[in-house]
């Protein structure tokens, strides 16, 4: 599935250069899963975006599924974003103007789908993540819990190969933590998704089967042969 | 999805829209007001050219200004020195306004020059009547006793005049001679017959006359009257009332006979030129000047430059101060709106963020800030339509009266052939003030332009934002902590 060969991302900022990534090389199969651990600056979110095709490399190479997204053409990488990747954010990133049913479709826009179709496989979705009664409030109508659900939804609608997590807990409770990571362990399984997830959260490091640690840049993966 | 993420953007930002809008209704409402009120002064100006030589007249054809002395054949009044004492003596001289007349061929000549529809001849004239007596003074001889003496002052045989003196009323009227034969073009038209009837075209030498209705009503004259101009009877067959409240004569009466009463023979003042495309006006006025010498060609836009006044003061406001006004109005409005639409995107950027991480392309999310600027401008463009409606509606409810001066007339003055401003017949004063009541007329052209404003106004705006939107990475986006 992917395939990273020394990418490096560098940032400068006036004379200061900083190199979030240092040629990393990564592999991660298909129907894997992933957790990204790290101290904050570490460049957990900035791997995550390479991997997501939100961003490109300084230098290096990110080959997905054969294709190196690092020199697609911008309108191609947003094809590979719209039917292949998901994404799950940690501040859930929802259309406030929109209902659950709505932020939902706008994942399905770029796929070119009718009104009607989108909004029955948008419900279906919501269906679910056990939102099915919700789908006409607004996200300042639902609780965090809630707004992450539907942004889950919203990442798995169109059906992806990817689904790319940063932080999908970071701003929610315990109970609601682990109800979230329930529903994603779940619906990665039932799906067959390859699951990447950027985390601070050890306890849930700990349950992954691979992770990946970074610091300064560098990555180091650790099997859990227990997960 | 399109219409509703933007019915639900508007409805989340209707105070930042209602600003958009609101700048942009100023500026438009401005543009209508003084696009409308601009059009109320060309329409006045129109009114007040209509009443110097009438409607459908394009241009006037005059004699060019002779030099001084040559062609004047003013005549002087003529009183006998009677031995009568105290007998009233009258004289009237008809005379031809400013002097200056064209040969009646000229009519048939510019008649026949490319691009001229019709023309028409006309010869204004100003009857001075003078009536009055003398009285004789007395010799008062130094030792008594006197004898009768003619003259006023002055001593004889050593006595001494008393007394004496001469007491004349001069009343000064015009005398418009009119082709009956072309009713459609001359001075008449800007009037309304409103007793009586016009000239018949057979009534080419007939003793008949139309009379002015403010003139009639000073000179206690109606239809079916008769009035005698230079020891001719001429029956009043109609009255007619100007347009603009200011007639183009006293009298109106038919060509010929004004011609013979002024011994003016195939003679006229001015020629009345219709040209047959409105477009080709300085074309046809070239024409005339170069195949007819000696004449002088005043169009509409040659006298438009000399009416001053109020109504002049106004319109040159509308044209310069008003269109600037607008402009910079707009500019700003449109300024602002743009860089109101870009704040806007800033504090979005990560919705537009996630859109683009979602699959969106930046030409579906550009679309998406402009279709949102563009429903701004056009709420803008129909509050500015209502606005400045309501602007244009005030000011003809209003009707502020304005005054326009048609600069100096009478015998031998003004520009060329005496009239006004050089073109058709004098009128009764030396300097003529005509008030026009003014009106904003709002045409569906100034509507269209209001709407095109509207439509680029929110096109500006949205090209703002959407330069913006459009620039956004995802990955920025999505790292902006907000």
């Amino acid at each position: 599935m992917y395939q990273l060969r020394g990418v490096t991302k560098r940032y400068s900022r006036g004379k200061k250069t900083v190199d979030a990534l240092a040629g990393v090389d990564l592999t991660i199969e298909d129907g894997g899963r992933l957790v990204i651990q790290g101290p904050t600056g570490g460049g957990k979110s900035t791997l995550l975006q390479m991997l997501g095709g939100l961003d490109r490399p300084t230098r290096g190479s990110v080959e997905f599924d054969g294709v190196d997204l690092a020199q697609l053409p911008e309108a191609r990488l947003t094809k590979v974003r719209a039917e292949s990747i998901g994404f799950v954010f940690q501040s859930f990133n929802l259309i406030p103007t929109l209902t659950a049913q709505e932020n939902v479709e706008t994942a399905l826009v770029p796929l070119g789908l009718k009104g009607a179709a989108r909004r029955e496989r948008a419900a279906e979705a919501l269906g679910s993540v056990g939102l099915g009664e919700r789908l006409g409030h607004v996200p300042g109508e639902l609780s965090g819990g809630q707004q992450q659900r539907v942004a889950i939804a919203r990442a798995l609608v169109k059906r992806p190969k990817v689904l790319l997590a940063d932080e999908p807990t970071g701003n929610l409770d315990e109970s609601m933590r682990d109800e979230i990571m329930e529903l994603l362990e779940g619906l990665w399984k039932e799906h067959g998704l390859t699951f990447i997830m950027v985390t601070h959260d050890s306890s849930i490091a700990r349950r992954a089967p691979r992770l990946a640690t970074i610091r300064k840049g560098r990555v180091t993966i650790t099997e859990n042969a227990a997960a | 999805m399109f219409f509703t993420y933007l019915r639900r953007e508007l409805r989340r930002r209707r105070k930042a829209a209602l600003v958009v809008a609101s700048g942009l209704a100023l500026g438009i409402a401005l543009v209508i007001v003084v696009s409308s009120v601009s059009s109320g002064m060309s329409q006045a100006q129109d009114k007040v050219l209509q009443s110097l030589y009438g409607l459908g007249t394009d241009m006037t054809v005059t004699k060019a200004a002779a030099p001084p002395g040559e062609g004047d054949n003013r005549r002087r009044f003529e009183f006998d020195a009677k031995g009568d004492t105290g007998a009233e003596q009258s004289s009237d001289r008809v005379m031809v306004q400013g002097f200056q007349t064209l040969a009646s061929s000229t009519v048939t000549q510019v008649g026949g020059q490319d691009g001229v529809a019709q023309a028409v001849g006309g010869l204004s004239l100003t009857v001075l009547k003078v009536n009055g007596e003398f009285k004789p003074g007395e010799i008062t001889p130094p030792q008594g006793g006197g004898r009768t003496g003619q003259g006023g002052t002055g001593g004889a045989g050593g006595g001494e005049v008393r007394g004496g003196g001469a007491a004349f009323d001069v009343n000064s009227y015009t005398v418009f001679g009119t082709d009956v034969a072309a009713p459609a073009l001359g001075p008449l038209t800007s009037s309304k017959i409103t007793t009586g009837r016009t000239f018949k075209s057979t009534e080419t030498d007939a003793a008949v006359a139309v009379v002015d209705s403010a003139y009639a009503k000073e000179k206690s004259l109606a239809v079916g009257k008769t009035v005698t101009i230079s020891g001719t009877k001429f029956s009043i067959v109609g009255v007619a009332t100007a347009d603009s409240g200011d007639s183009a004569a006293n009298l109106y009466i038919p060509l010929k006979k004004a011609q013979t009463l002024a011994d003016s023979k195939d003679k006229v003042t001015t020629v009345y030129v219709k040209a047959a495309d409105s477009q080709q006006i300085d074309s046809v006025k070239s024409a005339i000047q170069k195949n007819i010498p000696d004449t002088t060609v005043t169009t509409s836009a040659d006298l438009a430059g000399t009416v001053s006044g109020s109504l002049s003061t106004a319109s040159d406001l509308a044209t310069t101060v008003g269109k600037w006004l607008s402009i910079a109005v707009l500019i700003a409005a449109f300024l602002v709106a743009g860089l109101l639409t870009s704040s806007a995107v800033s504090r979005r950027v990560r919705e537009f963020g996630t859109l683009k991480a979602l699959g969106w392309k930046s030409g579906r999310v550009t679309r998406q800030v402009v279709g949102e600027a563009l429903v701004n401008g056009l709420l803008g463009g129909v509050l500015g339509i209502a606005l400045g409606l309501g602007g244009a509606y005030l000011v003809t409810a209003i009707s502020p009266t304005l005054t326009a001066q048609l600069g100096s007339t009478g015998g031998g003055g003004g520009l060329a052939g005496g009239g006004p401003m050089g073109g058709g017949p004098a009128r009764q004063t030396a300097s003529k003030a005509l008030d026009i009541a003014l009106t904003a007329p709002v045409s569906v052209s100034t509507i269209g332009i209001a709407v095109g404003l509207a439509v680029a106004g929110g096109l500006i705006a949205g090209g703002f934002g959407g330069w913006r939107a459009s620039r956004l990475r995802p990955a920025d986006a999505l790292r902006r902590v907000e």
